[in-house]
């Protein structure tokens, strides 16, 4: 049964620092989306064995309010965004892919070396859990960097959240107050980033955050 | 030894009389479902056996070298080729080479075709080589990651060992052998030109990668090589289903009619193979040139990102 459960939650978590690979991956929005839908699924599965394995009921809840605002809500949400604001035929210049996945690549294995050596008290689940946690913010922050269309960077932040949400269940006794606010406080993330990205459409055209560098306050 | 030297000439013929009826049964499975004809299931080999019959045209400009080649790519590739154990492990080649030198085999194959390709000096010809080089630049570095990966599961880069450790129950649920499975999948339709990298079914278009180097070759020659690529697809869908689904493989030491038992279950697997094949290639549109180095590149990344996952694991564990 322990090596079951270690099995099952390595393959869980190891499918989402690739799915965060899928996103860095992915230039096409529509597609970005539906790839982000497929992580908040995963990571409700994920939380879901957790809640199994460590018996503990209120990261069931954890697990249908990831499924149902990140896999649902968000994406649903971000489709209209893009449909209104008719930005759906465009293909993102990012960085390069190559380059990113390398890049992406040492994220992981940083973060690996760092977490197994930090948490080399907790039982092996809590720490390779934490290890892909780490992993999985870490890429997030990678796409914001990397991505110019400002929706793409939402869907990186979003996704960093999940990589909060794995290690907030792999360290057992979160209090499930603490999950459901973090929950809202996304869902109010995505209204303000939402009203954000209409007026930033409606003053400048266009959602590519290059258009917004010319009016920094520090390049006179 | 008489009984496994046997065994191990009937590998080699199964693989090379299978290789056309592989091929020809994706096409089948490709024309049905774009509900089109067709030509008949059989129609490689005809196709083969036509070309033998032929008269070989030489190019003036063509060097010796030219008309080795098609000889040495399909002994490489027939060499690779049996080291596969296919229906049965432990056959008599498999303990001399393991899976990098089957990958150094097809290597050296993908070398010659190149320098062939640049031998006679039309622009075609050399086009083609630059691309095949730089596919297989990024697609042999992930082939030797998913090497390790699987070496790192299974403890050797023998792969009867490996197929072996893969029936025997300890495997256990790896996300790292999905990842190797998927990255093989891409280097596998890189290295047999399939549809998002490369048409099998153009001739003459400006993005043709394999087409563009033999296009000179003809009579007997075009028909060895038409044939070792054939052998390669029939090398590239076996090596995926002896490693990820190796049931009813014989072991080695296994009695006469479980091999030939396993025989029947590799044939039947390739087929479901080629057309999985087929319907895959349906369903998908040919990438550009340019962006197959980043579809290569995952399979690269993926190899690696496998093999991390798994040195995790095992350092916990």
């Amino acid at each position: 049964m322990k090596g079951l459960a270690f099995d099952v939650s390595h393959l869980l978590a190891g499918g989402l620092v690739l799915i965060s690979f899928m996103l860095l991956y992915q230039d096409r929005l529509y597609a970005l989306l539906n790839v982000f839908a497929l992580q908040a699924v995963v990571l409700s599965l994920s939380v879901a064995w957790q809640a199994y394995v460590q018996d503990a009921d209120h990261l069931y809840v954890t697990a249908l309010i990831a499924l149902a605002f990140k896999a649902i809500v968000i994406p649903v949400a971000l489709h209209r965004i893009i449909a209104e604001l008719g930005i759906q035929r465009d293909v993102e210049n990012v960085v390069g892919v190559g380059p990113t996945m390398l890049v992406g690549l040492a994220l992981v294995a940083l973060s690996e070396v760092v977490m197994l050596r930090i948490a080399s008290e907790a039982d092996a689940l809590a720490r390779e859990d934490l290890a892909f946690a780490l992993s999985v913010v870490l890429l997030g922050m990678l796409m914001m960097v990397v991505r110019r269309n400002a929706v793409s960077m939402v869907v990186g932040f979003m996704s960093l959240e999940n990589g909060l949400i794995l290690a907030a269940t792999a360290a057992k006794g979160m209090p499930l107050v603490v999950e459901v606010s973090v929950a809202f406080s996304v869902l109010v993330a995505l209204v303000v980033i939402g009203v954000f990205l209409f007026r930033i459409a409606e003053r400048f055209e266009t959602v590519d955050a290059n258009a917004l560098d010319r009016f920094r306050g520090d390049r006179r | 030894m008489i009984v496994d030297l046997v065994f191990q000439l009937l590998q080699m013929t199964l693989v090379i009389a299978v290789a056309p009826l592989l091929t020809g049964l994706v096409r089948v499975t490709k024309a049905r479902l774009t509900r089109r004809r067709g030509p008949p299931l059989l129609q490689p080999y005809r196709d083969l056996v036509r070309l033998a019959r032929k008269e070989a045209v030489v190019a003036d400009a063509a060097s010796w070298l030219y008309r080795f080649v098609p000889y040495l790519v399909f002994a490489a590739t027939w060499v690779a080729a049996a080291l596969v154990p296919t229906f049965a492990t432990g056959l008599l080649f498999s303990w001399s080479a393991d899976l990098i030198a089957i990958i150094a085999l097809l290597g050296a194959a993908r070398f010659f075709l190149a320098l062939a390709g640049l031998d006679i000096g039309t622009s075609f010809g050399g086009l083609g080589s630059s691309r095949e080089a730089l596919f297989g630049a990024l697609a042999e570095p992930a082939m030797i990651v998913i090497v390790f990966t699987l070496a790192l599961v299974a403890g050797s880069t023998q792969l009867s060992t490996v197929v072996a450790h893969m029936v025997s129950s300890n495997v256990g649920l790896r996300v790292s052998l999905g990842m190797a499975l998927v990255a093989l999948i891409i280097v596998a339709l890189a290295e047999n030109g399939r549809i998002p990298v490369d048409n099998p079914a153009t001739h003459l278009e400006l993005t043709m990668v394999h087409e563009a180097m033999i296009l000179e070759y003809s009579g007997r020659h075009l028909a060895v090589i038409e044939l070792a690529a054939m052998l390669k697809l029939v090398l590239y869908v076996s090596l995926t289903i002896c490693v990820f689904a190796p049931w009813g493989i014989a072991i080695a030491d296994a009695s006469v009619a479980d091999r030939l038992l396993g025989a029947f279950a590799y044939v039947a697997k390739l087929m479901i193979g080629g057309v999985a094949l087929g319907a895959f290639e349906t369903s998908i549109a040919k990438m550009r040139v340019f962006r197959v180095p980043d579809f290569v590149g995952a399979a690269l990344m993926l190899g690696f990102l496998g093999a991390l996952l798994l040195f995790v694991s095992r350092t916990l564990k």
